[in-house]
């Protein structure tokens, strides 16, 4: 494995931020997720998202690629403001298909994989930037078999999603995102619906990806890989962010009460 | 009765694995079959009765068999079962591409295309299917004359009497398809719900487009749901086309058979043709429905045709032969 996995990714446009949330507030009915998140991640960084279930990390991530709508605040990507066009001081919905375009150069890996059941794993590697890019299909071949070949899945090329593992599936779902060549990728709790001895093969590539400089924002309850690829870590608890710092800091030396209890629960 | 002790009384015989333990398998169990008297004696009684009903319509000179088979490849008969097949198969396409539409139209965030996508289906499941054939039979004399042009404003582009324009057969198609689209719609909705939100979500993260993700993404799997209701819809329809002979005015497979036997009263040998031709289609159509559903299963694990390498294979051929019509690309 010689080759970089986000070879060729797009590279930031400056040195602003690659992730920008000011205030960014979001609820479900009557109910707040999100009740005034700032946030910044800068272009390489690897960026955990800690926290109890229902603590917002996962709606804050589906936010940034606009899977969600955020009710207040701003939220901006490469210096890109999600779903809005600015005009003077007036906000004017995006088409969805500038969305869309925004949305392809940000990749996100599900927990439950969501491969496309009816295609094989070059398939699902392959659709996005053939149709999307319109990229020659010989050319989207030759990328996917390298991709699916650098997450150690040689052998799998033309097998259905059924018939891998999840850890197999779930490192489909990091080429397919890859293949997009990201400038950003979000992991929504990627290995927790993977069979324990599975989410170390995850974990690998993920740390790879890391260190090659990829921009990532992950929520996970693997403080391992938080302290081990991380370069911030922040806690979300009631939809707010309880602590942010460097990993050393926040996981090593917790200043607030509800990381230490939650530090205290997840590492016993 | 059983006693309520048996349990105790009679415990498992315990079975000696000897001293190696797991590796001396016990003997496989030898046991005599349970005797179903009662399902024998049905299966004779029913198989008796069978038996005696095609004996004797076989034997009945009424049946005239001999004009059935004189009559089962004729022509005349051979040109109006095509025509069958026509209305058919025309009339499930307008179905079916009128069914997908109204499907999206009725899950859409949109109250108007939700709401007349509702009053369609309404309207077109809430009359019957008989009485909208005459209705677009008689459609030349409620409107004598058809135009193009935009409606409230004056503007025509052209205008062409009705009947010429919608002909026997094409108001035949629109009478059934159209009604079909009602049905459909529903069997498309269903199976588009079917598939799980999580792919739109993976579909949109890739940057695909809301057409893109339908035809892409999300119809496919739909197919896998959608395909048994709709050959069931197409069996049904295939049948269905028989109404139209109330117009007598579309020579399928029915109104033929039905104007020869007014003038030769050959009746029943003449019905037992257009049933045959009718079972035949059927059974052609549950043939090619069963490769649909294949088609649409793959990936699904049901029932795999193709191995891996088999895919893998193909693939790499065809990457062979397209390397080879375009040289000086990539390698």
């Amino acid at each position: 494995m010689t080759q970089e996995l986000s070879a060729g990714h797009a590279a930031s446009t400056s040195g602003q931020p690659m992730v920008k949330a000011e205030q960014v507030w979001k609820s479900f009915g009557k109910l707040d997720v999100l009740k005034g998140v700032d946030l910044v991640v800068k272009p390489k960084e690897t960026f955990v998202l800690l926290g109890p279930s229902g603590g917002g990390k996962s709606t804050l991530l589906r936010c940034i690629n606009h899977l969600e709508k955020i009710d207040a605040g701003r939220l901006w990507v490469d210096g890109e403001l999600m779903g809005y066009h600015q005009r003077g001081s007036i906000l004017h919905e995006m088409h969805h298909k500038d969305v869309a375009k925004q949305r392809a150069k940000i990749g996100m890996v599900f927990q439950r994989f969501n491969l496309f059941p009816h295609l094989t794993a070059i398939q699902n590697v392959m659709e996005a930037p053939v149709k999307v890019k319109k990229m020659d299909k010989k050319q989207a071949e030759h990328e996917a078999e390298q991709l699916l070949t650098e997450v150690g899945l040689k052998e799998k090329l033309d097998v259905y999603p059924a018939q891998l593992s999840g850890g197999q599936q779930q490192r489909v779902a990091i080429a397919r995102a890859l293949a997009m060549k990201p400038k950003l990728m979000l992991f929504d709790e990627p290995t927790s619906a993977l069979d324990p001895e599975l989410v170390g093969e995850v974990l690998d590539v993920m740390k790879r990806l890391a260190h090659e400089g990829m921009t990532m924002v992950v929520v996970t309850h693997e403080i391992g890989f938080a302290r081990e690829a991380a370069d911030g870590v922040a806690l979300m608890d009631g939809g707010v962010i309880v602590e942010m710092g460097p990993p050393e800091q926040v996981l090593g030396d917790p200043k607030e009460e509800r990381t230490k209890l939650f530090l205290s629960k997840v590492l016993t | 009765m059983e006693p309520a002790d048996r349990t105790s009384a009679d415990a498992p015989p315990v079975i000696d694995r000897g001293a190696g333990g797991s590796d001396s398998r016990p003997e496989a169990i030898k046991a005599v079959p349970v005797r179903h008297w009662g399902r024998w004696i049905a299966s004779v009684v029913v198989l008796y009765i069978f038996a005696a009903l095609i004996y004797s319509l076989a034997r009945n000179q009424n049946m005239e068999w001999g004009v059935v088979a004189d009559y089962m490849f004729r022509p005349i008969i051979l040109k109006a079962a095509a025509v069958t097949i026509e209305l058919t198969v025309i009339a499930m396409i307008v179905g079916a591409v009128g069914g997908t539409l109204l499907a999206i139209m009725r899950l859409s965030k949109n109250y108007v295309l939700s709401g007349l996508s509702w009053l369609y289906i309404w309207f077109f499941r809430g009359t019957p299917v008989y009485v909208q054939i005459v209705i677009w039979s008689f459609f030349g004399v409620v409107y004598p004359k058809i135009f193009i042009g935009l409606p409230f404003t004056g503007l025509a582009f052209g205008g062409w009497a009705t009947n010429k324009v919608i002909g026997g057969v094409v108001a035949a198609v629109l009478a059934l398809g159209l009604n079909e689209a009602a049905y459909a719609a529903e069997l498309v909705r269903a199976g588009i719900i079917s598939v799980d939100k999580g792919q739109t979500e993976a579909a949109e993260s890739l940057g695909m487009s809301f057409g893109m993700t339908m035809r892409r993404i999300v119809l496919p799997q739909a197919m896998r749901v959608i395909i048994p209701p709709m050959g069931n819809e197409t069996i049904s329809m295939l049948k269905t086309t028989s109404l139209v002979a109330v117009t007598g005015s579309v020579l399928e497979l029915f109104t033929q058979v039905s104007h020869l036997y007014s003038q030769n009263f050959k009746i029943m040998p003449l019905l037992i043709v257009a049933s045959l031709w009718y079972i035949i289609f059927t059974t052609l159509f549950t043939i090619g429905q069963h490769y649909l559903e294949r088609h649409y299963g793959r990936g699904f694990g049901t029932n795999e045709t193709e191995t891996a390498e088999k895919r893998a294979q193909k693939r790499l051929q065809s990457k062979v032969t397209a390397d080879v019509s375009e040289p000086g690309n990539w390698d």
